[in-house]
């Protein structure tokens, strides 16, 4: 044989060397991008840089927009009632208009969060490279993509370039083995793997999700936890494509169809890490083990299973751990050894791009079904998409969650980052759907904890933090 | 882009880690559609408190932010890079920083410095007894340097030389725009496209 032996290559390694458009030695990769979702808050300074520089969008084709971080999700047929928040969604719709750019605004039935939309169009398909300014573009990798978010200088440059200057990350295997416990969701997983690897666990790594209990999740739930990548460290996390992933694509408005449809497949199905291929870092997690997790402190690395108790800072050996866990207790003004399951939460927020999708809205009905939510909170049911909201309703779900006292509300980011009036009040508590528990993240002085949409629909009902079995 | 090439100035302790992007700058402030006047909204929930170490008179005149592990995590918010910079800062020191933010912060110019853990122990005591330390960060020699303490650092050679250059990386990828074009020749036909709307 003549020359070295080929390693195999991983997911990730396959998908980036088909997008490497130039490699020079001691210089980044030139990666061709597939797909660059836009939005109002990243883009208008990139526009902006475009124009003084007199360039144009290479691709517009390759393109495409939607009003998510900012929108109101009441009275969304009336005027954006804040004058600020109206110029930036109003500077997208003028910088698409004149780049040419296609764009899903308010109102628009495929309007919604952007990393809802991309799937439900079919965009977002095996093996591609996609980009947005938003650090959750990581949701994508569920299909088998690389996909990560962006600053806005990147996203300059994607527009005039269709490509991005990029060292390759290292790789870590994320395998999940065994069966999740009934009430045990994608949600937990990912809260689980965060814990345990921590914020910065996966800086500089692409992850891949990988063993029985990962093949096992539907497309939505494994965007859950490709979605959450970040949280990790990681900018980027994927699972290989299967034929979950391929009967899910199959049909959406913008999937390939008859012969492409075949070429596309046969593609999809080479997406696989190879059995010789070698992970810079494995981590193991037993499925079995698993139960519904929630965070208690101010990065969602701080999260432990609902079961236990606000953990004491004086335990921690590590010191900068233990530095932080003080001054996020003194944050969410929690006391060592207090159970989970007796903190009484103000708010549950059901939604985002984390667990906003039609089956996160079913799995929290049928707990709701029937029953009130307790009288002590509200429960914010924000669709994560125009279209999730029309098939949820058409489904009866708004009825369900109106009749057990909920607000059912239009799509968007709303409180997963309190951008639009949609806030947490100073000291309110939140049992949240969403990603980040971060200090003020969802309204200046608001208490976040992450949870997965079944212990939210719980929590709602009973007042305190709470899984379905605890009712 | 200004070029970077050496900045000498005064320090600012952050002793927190994790220090979220969502923190940097809240999302209320995201809504303007320039790059500059952020400064305002720089760590903007932490500034309420007169203890904060950006609220010191000591510290007023820092040009360096001396930051825990995990600096600039969550948020892909190129925001906070700006706001550092509109502050004043030209300079980070942190023993970890998230990578959207390390990525943000080479773009815009602002020189983001890795260094362990334990020097930067050893910084922060320097300048909460001394707050006029001067501080030296010498792109070029890839040092930084205080009083009688000299260290190396590490960055990659083509950050370093795009930095001190003050080159503009759309510009850079405009010189092999004809190899862009032939990849996109060879591209699959089944690749999806949003244009025309189906």
């Amino acid at each position: 044989m003549k020359g070295k032996v080929e390693m195999g290559k991983t997911l990730a390694e396959k998908i980036w060397a088909e997008h490497v458009v130039s490699s020079t030695a001691g210089e980044p990769d030139l990666l061709y991008i597939d797909l660059h979702l836009i939005h109002e808050v990243t883009s208008p300074q990139a526009f902006d840089g475009l124009r003084l520089a007199n360039r144009k969008v290479r691709r517009p084709d390759l393109t495409i927009a939607t009003e998510d971080h900012n929108v109101p999700t009441l009275n969304i047929d009336k005027p954006i009632a804040d004058p600020v928040s109206k110029l930036q969604v109003d500077t997208l719709r003028k910088n698409c208009a004149e780049f040419g750019v296609r764009i899903h605004s308010l109102g628009d039935v495929e309007q919604g969060i952007v990393h809802v939309v991309g799937p439900q169009l079919g965009i977002t398909q095996p093996g591609m490279t996609i980009v947005c300014g938003d650090s959750h573009t990581s949701t994508h990798g569920a299909f088998g993509a690389l996909a990560f978010g962006i600053g806005t200088s990147e996203v300059e440059h994607v527009l005039a370039t269709q490509t991005l200057p990029l060292i390759r990350p290292k790789t870590m295997a994320i395998n999940v083995e065994g069966t999740l416990k009934p009430g045990v969701t994608s949600k937990d997983i990912i809260l689980a793997v965060i814990a345990k690897i921590g914020t910065g666990g996966g800086q500089g790594y692409i992850l891949e999700y990988r063993g029985s209990a990962i093949r096992a999740l539907s497309m939505e739930a494994r965007m859950t936890i490709c979605n959450m990548s970040i949280e990790a460290g990681a900018r980027a996390g994927l699972i290989a494509p299967d034929q979950t992933t391929f009967d899910y694509v199959k049909g959406k408005p913008h999937a390939p169809t008859g012969a492409d449809w075949d070429l596309a497949l046969a593609y999809w199905k080479t997406l696989v890490t190879d059995y010789d291929a070698k992970f810079d870092k494995e981590i193991n997690l037993n499925a079995d083990e698993l139960a519904p997790f929630v965070t208690w402190g101010t990065n969602p690395g701080q999260g432990l299973p609902l079961s236990a108790s606000v953990p004491n800072p004086a335990e921690i050996s590590n010191a900068e751990d233990r530095g932080a866990a003080e001054r996020a207790l003194e944050y969410m003004d929690l006391k060592p050894g207090t159970p989970l399951k007796s903190i009484r939460v103000d708010t549950v927020f059901l939604g985002s791009c984390t667990n906003g999708r039609i089956e996160d809205l079913r799995s929290a009905a049928e707990i709701i079904k029937g029953k009130k939510i307790a009288t002590s909170l509200r429960l914010l049911v924000v669709p994560g998409s125009a279209r999730v909201r029309l098939q949820a309703e058409s489904e009866g779900l708004d009825k369900i969650f109106l009749d057990a006292g909920a607000e059912w509300r239009s799509a968007g980011c709303s409180m997963c980052l309190g951008m639009n009036p949609d806030q947490l009040k100073p000291g309110e508590r939140a049992a949240s759907t969403s990603n980040r528990n971060f200090e003020g993240r969802q309204g200046k002085g608001g208490r976040t904890h992450l949870v997965s949409p079944l212990v939210a629909a719980a929590t709602a009902l009973k007042g305190t933090l709470a899984s379905p079995a605890d009712l | 882009m200004d070029k970077f090439i050496r900045h000498t100035g005064s320090a600012v302790p952050l002793r927190r880690s994790n220090v979220d992007t969502d923190q940097i700058i809240p999302a209320v402030y995201l809504k303007r559609i320039t790059k500059s006047g952020f400064e305002d909204g720089l760590f903007a929930a932490w500034r309420n408190d007169p203890a904060f170490e950006l609220n010191q008179p000591q510290y007023k005149s820092a040009t360096i932010l001396v930051a825990g592990p995990d600096f600039g995590t969550g948020s892909s918010r190129e925001h906070a890079v700006w706001a550092l910079q509109n502050y004043g800062f030209k300079v980070v020191l942190s023993s970890r920083f998230a990578d959207i933010f390390r990525g943000n912060s080479q773009k815009a110019g602002l020189l983001t410095v890795i260094l362990p853990q334990e020097e930067i122990e050893k910084i922060w005591k320097e300048i909460e007894s001394k707050p006029e330390t001067s501080i030296t960060v010498d792109l070029q020699a890839k040092k930084v340097s205080y009083g009688s303490t000299s260290l190396d650092f590490v960055i990659d050679d083509y950050t370093r030389w795009r930095l001190m250059e003050g080159l503009d990386d759309i510009g850079l990828t405009f010189t092999k725009i004809d190899q862009v074009s032939s990849f996109e020749e060879k591209r699959a036909s089944f690749k999806p496209k949003t244009l025309p709307i189906r």
